[in-house]
C-alpha cells in the first residue's frame, strides 16, 4: 500500500496572518505528507467541502485573530455532521490555554500554540491519524 | 464495496473521494469497485492541460469550468503537483487558485501528487478519470505538473490536449520544441497582456505550420488573459470544435484505445513492480542482484531476465 | 574619513593580531559558533575597525542631524528637543471599552493614541455582516459607523493629541469617520493631527487585509494624499510599513528594501496624478519593526533615513521636509513567546532601546502577554513604563545619534543600504513593484525566509529562550484580558437602531453620488465624507467601492 497522510491546512475567517500556516504546510510536506493549503478567508463550509473532496486524514486550522471558539468549533461540528468523524482535527495560532479544554471537547484533537516545534505537530499527526 | 461503487455512480462526493484514495494507495479493495464502475465510463469529455509553471493553468481551468457550468455541465478536476523525490511529500497548490468554484455541488476538485511517476501525471490518474466519469461528470479536466519536456503522457489520457504557454517566459517555446509541441490539440497563449505576446503567438503558429503540414487539421492557436476572463469563450468554442472533430472522424475511438492501452500498461507495470519489490521472496532476491550488479558479477539485463524468469514460472 | 596611511597601519596590525593573539586564543578556546550571522543571514566579523569604513566621507555620507543626508537624524536636537511619542496600539471589543483603555493609557503617560480595529472593520464589513461571525472585537475595536467613532473618542481631546489608525483597505472611509467626528465637535480640519496606515502595497505583500485590486486602491490612496495636503495639513495620510512584512517572516534587509520600495511607488503614483512632490511628501511617514538583533535594527533605521533622503532628491523634491524619513516603530510581536511571558518584558526593552538609538519619532512597546491575548491593563502599563524608563533614566537621550561613528554600525548601515539596492534591481527587472507583487516575488522571499528561520529554531541553530532552550513547564500565571461578552450584541443593536433612525434618503443620495464619483475620475474623499456624515455605515460605503472596483484575489504562493 502506498498510503500518504493527506492534510488540509486552512485559514478560517478573516484573519490574514498566514506565516505559520505556510511554514507548517512546508514542514508537513518535508515530512512526507501531501498538503493542500486552502488559502485565506475560508468559511466552515468551504473547509469541509475541500476536506471531503480531498479525502484528507487531517484538517489543520490556523487562527490568530481570537475567533477560534466560534470558527474552529463550526468546522468541527460541520465535519461531524457530514460524517467525517475519522478526520483528525488540529489547530494552532493564538489560543489561550483556558480555551483548549473547550476546544478539545468540541472535537479539536490537538492544539499547538506559539513556539510549538514543527516536529511536535508532525509526530502528533503520525501517531494519531485515525485511518 | 458494492456500496462504494453504487454511491460513486450516484455521484456521492464522499464515496468518490474515498474510492480515489483507495486507488491511489493501491489498496486492493478498490479493484472490486473499479470493476463495477467501468461499464459506466466513456461519457465524459476528458481535457488535458499542460504547460510550464506560471503559465496560469489553474486560473484557465477555473474560468473554463465556470463556462461549462453555465452550459449546465458538471465538471471534475484533477490537479496534479510534483511529489518531492526527497521527502515523498507534496504541496498541492492548485485548489487554492480555484476558489471561485468552491461550494458548487457540480464541481469536484481533487489534488494529487505525482508520487514518483514521471511524465507529469500520477499512475492513479487513469482510475481517477474513470471514477469521475462514472460518477456522472460531463467534463473531466486533468491539469498536469508543469515541467515542460516530459509532459507527453497527457495525450494518452486526454481527448483534447491543451498546451499553455506565456509570453516572455524566455524559453517556454524552446522547452516545448521536443515532442511536446506535437501533442497539442489547441495552443493557448495565456497572460496575453504581457509584453511579447505577438511574437510568442507568431512563434507558436510557425511551429504549428511545420508540424501540421502533413495533417488534415491545423492546430489552432488562441490568446487568453485568464485572470481577466478574456478569450475563454473562444477557447471553449475551440474545445467543442475539437470534440466534434474527434467524433466526426475515427480519431475519437483511436484516442480511447490509446488511453486504455496506456492504462493497461500502467496497471501491469504497477502490479509487476509491487510484486517484485514487495513480495518477500523477490525483494531479497532483487536486493541481492542489485548488489551483484554493482560488484560487476552480473550485468543489469541478465539480472532482469533472472527476475522475469522467476515470475513467468 | 581617515588618513590613508593610518588605515594601512591599522589594517596591517589587524592582520598581525588575527594571526597571533586571536589565533592563539581560538585554538585553545574556539569561538561559540563557526559563523556568527545576524537575522538577515549576513555574517558578522569578530571585530570592526576604521578600515571597514574607510570609504566613508563624514560630511557627505554621515553629515549632521537635521541636514542631508539625515543619516544621523532628521532633527538637529532629536530627543534633547522632544522625546518620541509614546503611542500604544490599542483596541478591542466595542467603542466604549476601547475608549476606557485610551483614557487609561493617557492617564499613565502615553502621548499619542493608536487605534487597532477588529477584522470585520479592517475588511470594510459592519459587525452584522455574515463574514463577521465570531470576529467582533477580537483583535481590535469594531467601528461600523460615525456613531462608533464618536463613542471611541468621547471625552478625548483630539485637538490636542494625535491619533494613528491602523487601517488599510477601507482607510479612506475610517479617516472620514475621524474627520467627520472632529467636524461635529467643531474642531477644524487643519487642527487635527494623526496618521492613517493606508499602505495597500504591504497588504498584498504581507498583512493581507486588502479589499480592492491594486489600481483602484492606489487611486484611493492618492485621493487621500491630495485631500490631506489641501484640507488636513497636519495629517500623515500614509504610514508606509515594514512592520508587517517583518512579522510575516522577512529579514531586516527585506523589510528595509520592500518598505522603501513601496514608498517610492506611492510617490510615483502621486506624481503621475499631477501632485507636486513637495506638496505631499512631507506627510509621508513610515512604520518599522524593532526586532531582536540590536545593532542590525539600529543600522536599518539609519540606512532608511539616508536612502530615503537620497531617493526623494532624485525624485525631484526640493524642500528639506520632503526628504525626511519620519517613522513609528513597534517592537516585534513575532519575537515574543507564550512560554514564560514575563521574559517578554526583557525582549521588548532591548528592542525598544534599538528603536530609540535608531531615532524613532514614535514608539509602541508590546505587552508581555502578546502571544496569549490582547494586552491586559497591567501588561500594557509595564510596556509603557519601559519607554518611560528608557526616556528618563537611561541617559541615551542625552546626545543625538550616540552610535554614529561606531565602526560596526556604520559598516552595517552601509551594507544594508547596498543590499537594498540589490533588491530594487531585482524588482526593476520583474517590471516594478506591482508586477513583482502579482508575480509573487515578495511573497516568495518572505515564505523562504520564514521557513529558513523556523528550521533554524527547530534544529536549535538559533536559540529561542523558553522555547527551544531554558524551557519551563509551568502554568501561565498572568492576568489575561477579558472582554465584555455583551459587546457584540450591543453593537448589533446599535447598528440596527442607527439604520432605522437616520435619514435614509440622505444616505441613499450620498451613496449614489459616491458611486458616480468612483466610476468617474474624481477624488472620492469629499463624497466619502458626505456618506459618513449622513451615517452611512462602513459596510455600506465600502460596498459601493467593492461594486465599482471589484475585490482582490491573491496569487497562491507558498
Amino acid at each position: 500500500m502506498d498510503r500518504k497522510i493527506r492534510v488540509l491546512v486552512a485559514k478560517p475567517g478573516l484573519d490574514g496572518h498566514d506565516r505559520g500556516a505556510k511554514v507548517v504546510a512546508r514542514a508537513l510536506r518535508d515530512a512526507g505528507m501531501e498538503v493542500i493549503y486552502t488559502g485565506l478567508h475560508q468559511t466552515a463550509e468551504m473547509i469541509v467541502e475541500a476536506s471531503i473532496q480531498e479525502d484528507v486524514d487531517v484538517v489543520g486550522l490556523s487562527l490568530l485573530s481570537g475567533a477560534h471558539m466560534t470558527l474552529f468549533i463550526d468546522v468541527a461540528k460541520l465535519l461531524k455532521k457530514k460524517g467525517m468523524s475519522d478526520v483528525l482535527i488540529v489547530g494552532g495560532g493564538i489560543i489561550p490555554e483556558e480555551d483548549i479544554p473547550k476546544l478539545k471537547k468540541a472535537g479539536i484533537d490537538g492544539v499547538f500554540g506559539p513556539g510549538t516545534p514543527c516536529d511536535e505537530i508532525i509526530d502528533f499527526i503520525k501517531n494519531n491519524v485515525k485511518r | 464495496m458494492k456500496d462504494l461503487a453504487e454511491n460513486v455512480l450516484k455521484g456521492d462526493p464522499r464515496s468518490i473521494a474515498r474510492l480515489i484514495t483507495l486507488s491511489e494507495n493501491n489498496d486492493n479493495i478498490s479493484i472490486k469497485a473499479m470493476k463495477k464502475i467501468h461499464p459506466h465510463t466513456g461519457k465524459a469529455h476528458v481535457i488535458g492541460i499542460t504547460g510550464v509553471m506560471g503559465s496560469g493553468k489553474s486560473t484557465l481551468i477555473c474560468e473554463l469550468t465556470q463556462l461549462f457550468r453555465k452550459q449546465g455541465k458538471s465538471v471534475g478536476i484533477i490537479a496534479i503537483d510534483p511529489t518531492s523525490p526527497f521527502s515523498g511529500g507534496a504541496l498541492l497548490g492548485d485548489r487554492i487558485r480555484m476558489q471561485r468554484l468552491a461550494m458548487d455541488d457540480e464541481v469536484f476538485i481533487r489534488s494529487m501528487g505525482t508520487r514518483g511517476m514521471l511524465g507529469g501525471l500520477t499512475s492513479a490518474v487513469y482510475d481517477v478519470v474513470e471514477i469521475l466519469d462514472a460518477s456522472g461528470k460531463d467534463v473531466v479536466i486533468v491539469e498536469t505538473v508543469g515541467v515542460g519536456q516530459a509532459e507527453v503522457d497527457i495525450i494518452k489520457i486526454a481527448d483534447t490536449t491543451l498546451v499553455v504557454v506565456v509570453p516572455g517566459l524566455g524559453d517556454s517555446i524552446q522547452t516545448l520544441k521536443a515532442g511536446v509541441m506535437e501533442i497539442a490539440d489547441i495552443y493557448v497563449v495565456n497572460k496575453a497582456d504581457r509584453k511579447g505576446v505577438n511574437q510568442t503567438v507568431a512563434e507558436v503558429e510557425s511551429l504549428v505550420d511545420i508540424s501540421c503540414s502533413e495533417k488534415d487539421r491545423k492546430t489552432p492557436v488562441i490568446s487568453t488573459i485568464a485572470k481577466d476572463s478574456k478569450g475563454i469563450d473562444n477557447l471553449l468554442d475551440l474545445i467543442e470544435d475539437h470534440q466534434k472533430y474527434l467524433h466526426k472522424t475515427d480519431l475519437f475511438e483511436k484516442q480511447r484505445l490509446l488511453r486504455y492501452e496506456a492504462e493497461l500498461v500502467e496497471i501491469i507495470r504497477k502490479k509487476l513492480m509491487n510484486f517484485i519489490f514487495d513480495e518477500k521472496q523477490f525483494k531479497d532476491k532483487v536486493e541481492d542482484l542489485i548488489n551483484k550488479i554493482s560488484k560487476k558479477q552480473i550485468d543489469p539485463h541478465s539480472a532482469a531476465d533472472e527476475i522475469l524468469k522467476k515470475i513467468i514460472k | 574619513m581617515f588618513d590613508e596611511k593610518e588605515i594601512k597601519k591599522i589594517k596591517n596590525h589587524k592582520e598581525k593580531w588575527e594571526n597571533s593573539s586571536y589565533k592563539k586564543l581560538i585554538k585553545k578556546h574556539p569561538e561559540r559558533k563557526e559563523k556568527f550571522e545576524n537575522l538577515s543571514w549576513n555574517e558578522i566579523k569578530n571585530l570592526y575597525t576604521p578600515d571597514d569604513i574607510k570609504h566613508l566621507d563624514y560630511l557627505k555620507d554621515l553629515g549632521f542631524p537635521g541636514e542631508f543626508p539625515f543619516l544621523r537624524g532628521i532633527h538637529a536636537t532629536k530627543y534633547r528637543g522632544r522625546l518620541w511619542t509614546m503611542r500604544q496600539f490599542a483596541g478591542f471589543g466595542s467603542a466604549e471599552e476601547t475608549n476606557q483603555r485610551y483614557k487609561y493609557l493617557l492617564e499613565h503617560g502615553e502621548t499619542g493614541l493608536s487605534v487597532a480595529f477588529d477584522y470585520p472593520t479592517l475588511y470594510g464589513h459592519d459587525t452584522d455582516h455574515p463574514l463577521a461571525r465570531g470576529e467582533f472585537g477580537k483583535c481590535g475595536v469594531a467601528v461600523s459607523s460615525l456613531k462608533d467613532m464618536e463613542i471611541l473618542f468621547s471625552e478625548i481631546p483630539i485637538d490636542k493629541v494625535t491619533t494613528s489608525m491602523t487601517i488599510n483597505g477601507p482607510a479612506a472611509v475610517v479617516w472620514a469617520f475621524y474627520i467627520a467626528n472632529a467636524d461635529n465637535r467643531n474642531i477644524p480640519k487643519n487642527v487635527i493631527g494623526g496618521t492613517i496606515q493606508n499602505d495597500i502595497l504591504k497588504e498584498y505583500i504581507a498583512q493581507k487585509s486588502w479589499i480592492f485590486p491594486p489600481e483602484p486602491s492606489m487611486r484611493l490612496i492618492v485621493d487621500t494624499f491630495e485631500y490631506g495636503s489641501k484640507y488636513v495639513p497636519r495629517w500623515n495620510t500614509i504610514s508606509i510599513s515594514g512592520y508587517h512584512i517583518r512579522e510575516a517572516g522577512s529579514t531586516a534587509v527585506q523589510e528595509l528594501a520592500f518598505t522603501l520600495g513601496d514608498g517610492l511607488e506611492y510617490v510615483r503614483w502621486a506624481k503621475k496624478r499631477g501632485l507636486k512632490i513637495d506638496d505631499f511628501a512631507p506627510r509621508l511617514s513610515f512604520f518599522f519593526n524593532a526586532h531582536n538583533d540590536f545593532f542590525e535594527e539600529i543600522a536599518k533605521y539609519r540606512a532608511a533615513r539616508r536612502i530615503w533622503a537620497r531617493e526623494m532628491k532624485k525624485m525631484g523634491a526640493k524642500k528639506d521636509r520632503s526628504l525626511l524619513m519620519r517613522f513609528h516603530t513597534q517592537t516585534a510581536g513575532c519575537s515574543l513567546t507564550a512560554q514564560q511571558p514575563e521574559i517578554n518584558i526583557v525582549r521588548v526593552t532591548i528592542q525598544a532601546l534599538a528603536a530609540v538609538l535608531g531615532g524613532t519619532q514614535s514608539l509602541h512597546t508590546n505587552s508581555m502577554d502578546e502571544a496569549l491575548a490582547l494586552p491586559s491593563e497591567k501588561a500594557v502599563r509595564i510596556a509603557l513604563r519601559t519607554q518611560q524608563i528608557i526616556a528618563e533614566e537611561s541617559g541615551v537621550t542625552n546626545t543625538v545619534d550616540p552610535l554614529g561613528g561606531s565602526y560596526y554600525i556604520e559598516w552595517l548601515t552601509d551594507k544594508m543600504e547596498e543590499e537594498t539596492y540589490d533588491y530594487w534591481d531585482k524588482v526593476e527587472r520583474l517590471g516594478g513593484v506591482i508586477p513583482a507583487i502579482e508575480k509573487g516575488f515578495y511573497q516568495r522571499e518572505i515564505a523562504e525566509a520564514s521557513y529558513k528561520y523556523q528550521r533554524e529554531i527547530d534544529e536549535k541553530k538559533r536559540i529561542f529562550v523558553g522555547v527551544n532552550e531554558y524551557e519551563l513547564d509551568e502554568p501561565i500565571d498572568i492576568p489575561i484580558l477579558k472582554m465584555d461578552e455583551k459587546g457584540e450584541e450591543r453593537q448589533i443593536k446599535r447598528l440596527k437602531k442607527l439604520r432605522k433612525n437616520r435619514n435614509n434618503q440622505k444616505v441613499e443620495r450620498t451613496i449614489k453620488n459616491l458611486r458616480k464619483a468612483a466610476e468617474k475620475d474624481e477624488n472620492m474623499m469629499p463624497y466619502i465624507l458626505d456618506c459618513v456624515h449622513s451615517y452611512a455605515t462602513l459596510g455600506e460605503t465600502c460596498q459601493v467601492l467593492r461594486d465599482v472596483f471589484g475585490e482582490y484575489v491573491e496569487p497562491a504562493i507558498y
